[in-house]
């Protein structure tokens, strides 16, 4: 069993604050995703777990059992690295079987195991060469291999497909997946590509600036995302937001329409809505196109509303709209989502009815 | 004909080039090259003009020069000198050079100005104390104290060509290895020392050619366990001219070979790349 907690981690880098109180549970098992900006403090929570960072303030607790005072080595983890870390004076060979060497398997094993997950990261015909003879996504591979043939109980994998071309990396998802599921592996993944992200997550963690801000499945962190931040960032392209005016009894005034919305009575909020769940309609909210664009099955549009406010949607492909026509767009009434505009932090419309 | 200006200027700007490569070789190679021929040569032709360009390959001088006594035990003691020197430097100086570029503490920069500022400080005016307090704790004319002084001098050039390989091997590489299983200090062994070896030798090396070379400390500091360079300089005064070319040539010549094999790191150490 190897259920992570991670209890009020702080991390303090001089008068830099970059972690504000991480709470964050993962089951045994789990594929957990880490998403979030550049910069938001992933690297260092990961570097915080494996015991390569300490933390400021908090715990960190791996299988029942609290390990933030132990060294990296009996931790139980295996790491891959946002720069890869081969050694460069080994063969991929070495480096894959580095530390299958420590834990002093025999050489019949540690060949068997490196060979197995060569294979599967697609450099087998590498195995002799020296890290300086390989590219970067190669690079990248045996750091991944590496990690998998510790076969440990929890892997951190910091960006561990960013270097990869589209395919390959799609492939590489999807054979990561399969593997870390049959080896009851629980993993910490970090990422910036929100489509790896929701494909490859049992749940997904998102932070932001140095806070854990949702912790939920995929299908939630999208349609209900708990913050403004949250909306913004995940979804390609990002969620659309509008002011909304309080005009009493749950009834809110956006871009000259009413909507019914949370029950409060006066203030603003943001009215949200994906642009995949706007539809051309006569009364819906009047919008001036400005760019549209074909991406095969649907077209981007890209408007504006009150000749200043951004807001996209996407339509079905057979649509057809022009830059400067106007348009009216009705959001499906179940997708719009309600943010406090001075928090940030979603209201919800349904339960205060 | 617009293409054969930039063919005239790139000719003019070459031949300059060479010319100045000629110059500086001349400038190092010309003094060793008389070196040698001298003191390939038999003693009465040392005096004479011209030269003959490929020297006769008399060994009278160096055979006379070897048979002279006191200088057996000269180069055996310099020889023990160097090597205590290269020992205590890397001994010292890794570590040093390790913590510089691996941990964070008050007064780093302070400590980095303070390991260049030792060179900067003349040896002339520490000698007499030296002298006294070497003589006060029995260290005078010993190998040992020898080896000590040099060790200093030698220390800075140790502490930070050691801080610049340690600095090249990124702190990742050592993290990883902890993860797959590695203490410190295996880490340490599997990973860094490796990767540094070379540089490390090339380090001691260059340690072992500073004390080889340094002669006040050595004049200075002792009497019956004099080194090569000070037996020469008390000696040679009044030698021949035959046998003061075969001393300077048997000084020269392990300084000269140990820098060409240590080459790579003392430019590397110079920032300048491609060998
Ligand atoms: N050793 C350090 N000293 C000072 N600040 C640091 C240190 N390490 C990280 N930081 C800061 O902490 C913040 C979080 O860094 P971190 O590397 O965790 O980001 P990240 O989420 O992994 O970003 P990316 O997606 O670009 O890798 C950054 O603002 C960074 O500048
Ligand atoms: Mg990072």
């Amino acid at each position: 069993m190897a259920e992570i907690q991670i209890k009020g981690v702080a991390k303090h880098f001089g008068s830099y604050q970059a972690l504000h109180s991480i709470d964050l549970a993962i089951s045994d098992q789990e594929f957990m995703v880490l998403l979030g900006a550049s910069g938001c403090g992933k690297t260092t929570l990961l570097r915080i777990i494996a015991g390569l960072e300490s933390p400021s303030k908090g715990e960190v607790w791996i299988g029942g059992k609290r390990i933030d005072h132990l060294p990296p080595r009996e931790r139980g983890i295996a790491m891959v690295f946002q720069n890869y870390a081969v050694f460069p004076h080994l063969t991929v060979f070495e480096n894959i079987a580095f530390g299958l060497r420590m834990q002093k398997l025999d050489n019949k094993a540690v060949t068997e195991r490196v060979e197995r997950n060569a294979e599967l990261m697609h450099i087998a015909p590498l195995l002799q060469r020296y890290s300086g003879q390989l590219s970067g996504g190669q690079r990248q591979r045996v750091a991944v291999a590496r990690a998998l043939a510790m076969e440990p109980d929890v892997i951190l994998m910091d960006e561990p497909l960013s270097n990869l071309d589209a395919l390959l990396r799609l492939e590489m998802r999807a054979e990561l997946k399969g593997v870390l599921a049959q080896s009851r592996t629980t993993t910490i993944y970090v990422t910036h590509d929100q489509v790896e992200a929701m494909s490859l997550a049992d749940r997904i963690a998102v932070m932001h600036e140095g806070h854990m801000v949702q912790t939920a499945n995929p299908t939630e962190v999208y349609h209900d995302p708990a913050t403004h931040f949250v909306g913004s960032f995940i979804g390609n392209p990002p969620m659309n937001f509008l002011r909304a005016q309080a005009l009493g009894n749950g009834q809110w005034q956006v871009a000259g329409k009413s909507f019914t919305g949370p029950a409060q009575q006066t203030g603003s909020l943001a009215f949200a809505i994906r642009p995949e769940n706007l539809e051309p309609a006569a009364d819906g909210i009047p919008v001036s196109v400005r760019v549209v664009e074909p991406l095969g099955p649907h077209v981007l549009v890209t408007c504006t509303v009150d000749d200043n406010h951004l807001f996209r949607a996407v339509l079905d492909s057979r649509t057809t709209v022009k830059a400067g026509d106007q348009l009216h767009l009705n959001p499906q009434p179940e997708s719009i989502r309600w943010f406090d505009t001075a928090t940030g932090m979603a209201v919800s419309a349904r339960n205060k009815q | 004909m617009n293409t054969t200006r930039p063919l005239q200027y790139s000719r003019r700007s070459r031949w300059i080039f060479w010319t100045s490569v000629l110059l500086l070789c001349a400038w190092v190679l010309l003094p060793i090259y008389l070196l040698v021929v001298n003191t390939l040569s038999s003693p009465e032709a040392v005096t004479q003009f011209p030269k003959r360009f490929v020297p006769e390959m008399d060994l009278t001088s160096l055979e006379f020069f070897a048979s002279f006594s006191g200088i057996t035990k000269a180069m055996v003691n310099s020889i023990l000198v160097a090597s205590v020197t290269m020992v205590l430097s890397i001994l010292i100086g890794a570590p040093a050079g390790y913590a510089l570029s691996r941990f964070d503490f008050r007064g780093k920069e302070t400590f980095r100005v303070l390991i260049l500022m030792t060179r900067a400080f003349p040896l002339p005016l520490l000698a007499l104390p030296l002298a006294v307090m070497f003589i006060r704790s029995g260290l005078d004319d010993s190998i040992f104290g020898l080896a000590l002084v040099h060790t200093m001098l030698a220390m800075p050039f140790a502490i930070l060509i050691t801080f610049s390989l340690f600095s090249g091997i990124p702190i990742e590489l050592e993290e990883a290895a902890w993860t797959l299983g590695c203490s410190r200090f295996q880490a340490f062994r599997k990973v860094v020392l490796p990767l540094i070896l070379p540089g490390i030798a090339a380090s001691a090396i260059f340690a072992f050619v500073i004390s080889w070379n340094e002669v006040f400390a050595a004049a200075v500091l002792t009497i019956e366990h004099r080194t090569l360079p000070a037996f020469l300089l008390q000696s040679l005064d009044v030698s021949p001219m035959h046998l003061k070319f075969a001393g300077g040539f048997v000084l020269v010549l392990p300084a000269l070979i140990f820098i060409f094999m240590v080459r790579k790191y003392l430019f590397a150490m110079w920032g300048i790349a491609n060998r």
